[in-house]
């Protein structure tokens, strides 16, 4: 078990390998399909950031050396305004893959969070810029919620809804496995590949 | 009507908070079969401690609570109009306790309804009986399951696959391998042998309805069951897609009337979670199963 604690350090990165579990603590932030967009369409892709700038400086500070969980929460609020995670497993990643690479890029992060894998693309950024891919366990969500200890704020919660939000959160110990490194090695390319071979046997009887 | 709504809110909440017993033994058999220390033992541990968490805390075993879908068995002397009122107000209330998340997305401005009402939405299928009771059951299909179903028409000649059961057998093993863990593996799968695109894909997600613990009652499809789920389970994708010895947990299959010129092979893919419940009403007594 590695334990993990963001801002994530380059070397932590390097000593990761698929396979490996991990135990991630520190503030992160949820984003997933109109998260991404948004990121890609406001901040990256134009010449120089205009609008949503203090947006911009907020998130910057989450994700250098940060985290991304592609996660669409159930969440609670308190009588005093407070929000809760009620259940919050990961979603599938594979849809932000002709975003992720871009924000890895950009923003410094160094450990996107889901299900099912990335493609090709995000395996190649992984090996760039130092990140890791971290598979948690789709449908796992209570557990993965009493992970989360603290929401400590949300932005556009009102134009996204409470899926696509920005959740930042804080998490202890929260549970995940490497299933593809900065080395280069994916488990979803290697099981695909694999179950190929066995298919083919398969329908040919 | 307010009564009926509650009711309607209880059986969202069993669905969303809990596994039938058919399914958690199948997890339980699943993770049994895989290698101790392994990382599709570790996932099917989590799962299943998952499962335990969210009955006691009667919180969602997964986040996405899913498409609500309503199967109602119903007398000539019940309102369908009325009982898909309730249920919209039912699902209203589920949101509000955080028994289902905020679902239902207008696709032409991309707003959430916020409550799990909308166009079409929740969905409920309405079923005539002679008997007096009304019967409930309630499915709730999330959508990563949902992206990875698929329909073939066969013949389907990258596979090689012709209009017999033999081409069935091609066509949902290649639709177990195109999912690969993305739709939550271990799954189940619901398949249909043609009917028409419509009634073949929705025939297929009624079959997540059936348990996986009784065989077919036809012959011929309870032997392309456990076919095919003994051949997906060589595929070696494994729980999540981590690899490993259980890809589906069950496979149920229908047969509807096809046209001549038409065999489509629906095949509905859902998740580990298979979160379904029932509910009667007779004589005004609630029971839920």
């Amino acid at each position: 078990m590695h334990r993990v604690t963001i801002p994530i350090a380059d070397d932590e990165i390097t000593a990761l390998h698929v396979g490996d579990h991990v135990s991630l603590t520190g503030v992160l932030t949820t984003a997933r399909d109109a998260a991404h967009k948004f990121l890609v369409e406001t901040y990256i892709q134009v010449d120089e950031p205009t609008q949503e700038l203090s947006l911009y400086e907020e998130l910057k500070g989450i994700l250098k050396g940060g985290a991304i969980y592609h996660c669409g929460p159930v969440v609670a609020q308190d009588e005093d305004g407070a929000w809760r995670f009620i259940a919050a497993g990961p979603t599938t990643s594979i849809r932000e893959e002709v975003y992720e690479p871009e924000v890895i890029e950009h923003f410094g992060v160094k450990a996107v969070i889901g299900k099912g894998g990335m493609g090709p693309n995000t395996l190649k950024a992984n090996r760039e810029h130092k990140a890791v891919y971290l598979s948690a366990i789709g449908g796992a969500a209570s557990l993965i919620a009493s992970a989360v200890k603290e929401v400590v704020t949300v932005f556009k919660k009102e134009e996204f809804g409470v899926p696509e939000a920005f959740w930042v959160i804080r998490v202890e110990d929260f549970p995940a496995v490497v299933t593809m490194d900065a080395h280069g090695r994916s488990i979803h390319a290697e099981v695909e590949a694999k179950s190929k071979e066995r298919l083919a046997q398969l329908v040919a009887g | 009507m307010n009564d009926l709504t509650e009711h309607l809110t209880e059986l969202i909440r069993r669905a969303a908070t809990d596994l039938p017993a058919d399914v958690e033994a199948a997890l339980v058999a699943a993770q049994e079969r895989e290698t101790p220390g392994s990382t599709a033992a570790g996932a099917l541990d989590m799962i299943l401690k998952n499962v335990a968490l969210a009955r006691q805390q009667s919180t969602p075993v997964c986040q996405d609570t899913g498409t609500p879908i309503f199967e109602v068995y119903l007398p000539s002397s019940a309102s369908t109009r009325e009982i898909s009122e309730i249920a919209g107000r039912a699902c209203a209330v589920a949101t509000e306790r955080s028994y289902l998340r905020p679902n239902a997305v207008d696709s032409l401005t991309g707003k959430n309804s916020g409550n799990n009402r909308g166009v079409d939405y929740p969905t409920l299928h309405f079923h005539e009986w002679d008997e007096d009771r009304i019967k409930v059951r309630l499915l709730l299909k999330g959508g990563g399951s949902e992206n990875v179903s698929a329909q073939y028409k066969l013949p389907y000649a990258p596979l090689g696959a012709g209009r017999d059961l033999e081409g069935v057998r091609k066509v949902v093993l290649d639709a177990a391998y195109q999912a690969q863990g993305k739709g939550c593996a271990p799954g189940v799968l619901g398949v249909t042998l043609g009917g028409d695109r419509g009634s073949g894909y929705l025939k297929a997600k009624q079959m997540l309805l059936l348990p996986l613990d009784e065989p077919n009652p036809d012959p011929a499809l309870d032997a392309l069951e456990r076919q095919l789920l003994d051949d997906i389970n060589q595929l070696d994708i494994g729980p999540m897609g981590f690899g490993g010895r259980t890809t589906v947990l069950g496979v149920r299959a229908a047969a509807q009337h096809r046209l001549p010129a038409c065999y489509f092979v629906s095949v509905a893919y859902m998740c580990w979670a298979v979160r379904r419940a029932t509910m009667v009403i007779e004589d005004g007594q609630v029971s839920y199963d």
